[in-house]
Formats: C-alpha cells, sequence, structure tokens
C-alpha cells in the first residue's frame, strides 16, 4: 500500500462500474426482480443471465488473479476463510430473500438507487441500515454470553 | 424478452469485470453488504476503502442516470411499510448469513464455495416463496 492515492482508485473505478453493470442488466429495475423471482406466476428469466454473465466472467478471471503472489496495491488477498456450513448462514439467507422478494431490492441496487432520490429506495436503505446494526449488535450481544 | 435477456448479460459480464478489478487491485472480495456493514462498524484502515467503493457505486449510477436515463420505478403492489420490512430484513438477513446476491451470489459461487452456493439457492428459493405468497395469496402488501 505504497501509493494510497493508486490504491482506492481500485474500489472508486471498481464501484463505478459495478453500479453502470447493474443498470445495463436490468438490475435496478425492481419489476423485473419480482418477475424473476415470480417462479409460479408470469415468470420472466433475464436476471437469471445477470448470475450466468456475471459468474461466467469472475470465474475465469478469479482463476488467472489468484494466481498472482498478492493483488496490484496490497500486499495479500483478503478472501473469506470460513468453510462450514452454519444455521446463521441459512437464516440470514431465508431472511434476507424475504426481504427482496419483498422490496425487489437487494443492497448494491438498493445503494445504487438513491441517486433517483425515490423516497421508496430512501426507506429500503434506512431501515436495511438499521437491519445491519441490530444484527451486528443481537450477534455481538449472544456470542458475549455464550 | 430477449433484448432484456441480452441486457442481463452485458450487464452480468460488466458486473463480474468489475469484481475481478477489485480482486486483482486491491485483493477484496466485491460483497456489497459487507462492504456496508464494514463503514457502520469501522475498524482501523479497513474503512477508507469502503466508503471509496459506496462513492463509485453513487458515481456509476448516476452516470447511468445521465447516458441512460435511469429512474426508480416502484413495485405497483407494494406500499412504503412493505418496502420498509423488505429493507429491515435485507439488512438482518446479509448480516447474519454474511452475505448478498454480490458476495455469495457472484463472488462466492465463482470461487465455488460451498457456503456461497447453500446461501445462494436458500435466498433464491425463500425469495420465489415471499413473492408467490404475496402475489397469490395475499395480492399485494
Amino acid at each position: 500500500m505504497k501509493n494510497k492515492c493508486i490504491y482506492y482508485l481500485g474500489p472508486l473505478v471498481g464501484g463505478t462500474v459495478f453500479a453502470i453493470g447493474l443498470g445495463v442488466s436490468g438490475m435496478l429495475e425492481p419489476k423485473k426482480v419480482i418477475g424473476f423471482l415470480n417462479f409460479f406466476g408470469d415468470w420472466n428469466p433475464a436476471l437469471l443471465f445477470v448470475m450466468v454473465g456475471a459468474i461466467s466472467v469472475h470465474f475465469v478471471l478469479f482463476r488467472v488473479i489468484i494466481k498472482r503472489k498478492s493483488p496490484l496495491f496490497d500486499s495479500q488477498f483478503h478472501l473469506p476463510i470460513k468453510k462450514q456450513l452454519d444455521q446463521k448462514l441459512i437464516i440470514g439467507a431465508i431472511l434476507f430473500g424475504a426481504g427482496w422478494g419483498i422490496s425487489g431490492l437487494c443492497p448494491g441496487p438498493g445503494l445504487a438507487s438513491l441517486v433517483t432520490g425515490s423516497k421508496y429506495v430512501f426507506v429500503f436503505v434506512l431501515t436495511m441500515v438499521v437491519g445491519v446494526v441490530t444484527a451486528r449488535t443481537l450477534t455481538q450481544a449472544i456470542e458475549k454470553r455464550n | 424478452m430477449i433484448e432484456d435477456i441480452g441486457n442481463a448479460l452485458i450487464g452480468g459480464g460488466i458486473i463480474g469485470l468489475a469484481a475481478s478489478g477489485m480482486l486483482i487491485s486491491i485483493g477484496r472480495i466485491t460483497g456489497i453488504s459487507g462492504i456496508l456493514a464494514g463503514t457502520l462498524f469501522p475498524k482501523k484502515g479497513d474503512t477508507v476503502w469502503r466508503i471509496v467503493f459506496l462513492s463509485g457505486l453513487m458515481l456509476g449510477a448516476f452516470v447511468f442516470r445521465i447516458f441512460w436515463g435511469f429512474e426508480f420505478e416502484s413495485i405497483d403492489n407494494r406500499s412504503l411499510i412493505a418496502v420498509g420490512i423488505g429493507g429491515l430484513l435485507v439488512g438482518l438477513g446479509t448480516n447474519i448469513g454474511s452475505g448478498c446476491t454480490s458476495g455469495h451470489g457472484v463472488c462466492g459461487i465463482s470461487r465455488m464455495s460451498p457456503r456461497s452456493l447453500v446461501a445462494t439457492i436458500t435466498f433464491m428459493i425463500s425469495g420465489i416463496i415471499t413473492v408467490f405468497i404475496i402475489e397469490h395469496a395475499l395480492g399485494g402488501l
């Protein structure tokens, strides 16, 4: 991390490109998200191909990149180390899926859509932040007690 | 529909490139819920890149809005209160389950992480059941 400016160019460009990808893909349109999740109704499979496109590209590039000793601007890669499947993973995914199906928004599109100034998006992001803080506080309290 | 699928593939490819860019430049996984959580509970030396990424996300959305005219269109049969409940569940769920569509769905599956595969299948099924209940039993929320 010798040059801070170059280091922060990574997340700045990364975030910008990510949001443009969200926009092009249709992920910023909650109606399409609900259409995709409406599997037993008027199903719109389009958003399945967002995952197909993203995984195809990242699956290959991940393997090429990870062969390096380190990333360009840091001394090491920061990859998740947890391996075991636990209750928290399942319970969290169930709650997240329910929230996604209710609102048509997940965290990335929610945050990106703030630029539209919509009150729906504002309420979503506000309650999402409350949810994150509540979950973290509860988890820490439970871990302390055990 | 065909145009939607084409855009989804291209947009998805761009998302995959962005995630790869994050990995090669600063060695980080592009999981938006985790990046957000880290800004809410800041740790020294592990916060600024998150804020820069989220600023980039806004910048990208702003650029997309300028060039492609993006307006947020709410879902007809969901109230503001429902969206608030949805946001709360997304915040709780992604934090308890350590990830969302980007971290588990894109990055995790690309790494062939069993945890991410299980999480992604679970939140997809949960989302499908939720939409089924809202659209077919309740007629809206």
